[in-house]
């Protein structure tokens, strides 16, 4: 009965084993070059809050359409952006870039972070020194 | 009294940082929401923008033609986006119609994501102001124009330099501006 236990164990073990080999080593995150994984970094310009891939738009269909012929053609998922937003300004893409009109948006974040340090420096300082009074 | 003295300044200080932090929120928000979201290439910028060459078939020929052989024929071209279904287009019509009488311009239609048949009978009823039909079947070279869509407007010279880009329907203001500008 112990014996029959235990290899019940074994095979149930073995089974775990089998199963996790069996497992489709997947990356889930596909990081492919393909449409959709473009499309989403891309904003529908004539829409309101939804990327390329989301909308059903004219104009993102012909998009989805164009970025296809684009990778075919052999240009690179950066080329891409590139070509589009030379034609459509940074607005078509979700990164906002460095430029002179996005210093402030990369900057204040810092800033905050720095002030916020200072003021956490200030207090932790200042009730060591009273502590030590 | 010291202390009290302390507290108040502590007090000060700190609204005043929040006044700061509430200003620069609010400068930023207001430049940002009264900004337009509909961008386009700035062609004002002293950069020039330049048509890229591409072959479309003809509406009526059904013959492949290039637009930078087309746009060397003539010194000014208009180049327009429309389609049957798309209603602004009816009534822009009759403006690139009154356009259509200049020696030195042309007007070359791109035909966007249209039956045949029906952009045919368009042109039967509303009137055919255009040289040139152009066939964009899946819209991707309205992407290569730079364009969001029907209709939209490119004057663009024998050079292949854009000089204008209207969104949208052509109204009596953008027809003086084409004026004044063949005219020089």
């Amino acid at each position: 009965m112990k014996l029959i236990q235990l290899s019940k164990n074994k095979i149930l073990y073995l089974l775990i084993i089998l199963v996790i080999i069996l497992i489709p080593q997947n990356n889930f995150s596909d990081d492919s070059l393909n449409v959709n994984n473009i499309s989403k970094n891309l904003r529908c310009l004539i829409c309101q809050g939804q990327s390329v891939y989301d909308s059903n738009s004219d104009f993102a269909l012909s998009m989805k359409i164009f970025i296809q012929e684009k990778i075919e053609a052999g240009l690179t998922e950066n080329e891409i952006y590139d070509l589009l937003i030379k034609k459509y300004g940074q607005w078509i893409s979700y990164d906002p870039g460095y430029s002179k009109t996005t210093f402030l948006l990369w900057f204040i974040p810092l800033l905050f972070f720095l002030f916020g340090g200072a003021i956490i420096y200030f207090k932790i300082y200042n009730s060591k020194k009273n502590f030590k009074k | 009294m010291c202390l009290q003295y302390l507290i108040k300044q502590k007090k000060i200080i700190f609204s005043l940082i929040l006044l700061v932090i509430l200003l620069i929120s609010f400068f930023i928000f207001n430049k940002a929401l009264k900004n337009e979201n509909v961008y386009f290439p700035k062609l004002n910028d002293n950069k020039d923008y330049y048509i890229e060459d591409f072959s479309l078939p003809e509406l009526f020929t059904n013959e492949k033609l290039s637009i930078k052989q087309l746009l060397e024929k003539k010194d000014f071209s208009i180049v327009n986006i429309w389609a049957s279904w798309c209603v602004p287009c009816e009534k822009e019509n009759s403006f690139l119609i009154s356009l259509s009488n200049f020696d030195n311009l042309q007007i070359i239609g791109v035909n966007y994501k249209d039956r045949n048949k029906n952009a045919k009978s368009f042109l039967n009823k509303f009137g055919n102001p255009f040289n040139y039909n152009l066939v964009d079947a899946n819209g991707t070279t309205s992407i290569i124009l730079g364009a969001y869509g029907v209709p939209e407007t490119f004057l663009i010279n024998k050079n292949k330099k854009i000089l204008l880009k209207i969104i949208g329907p052509i109204n009596n203001n953008h027809l003086n501006e084409i004026n004044s500008i063949i005219k020089k």
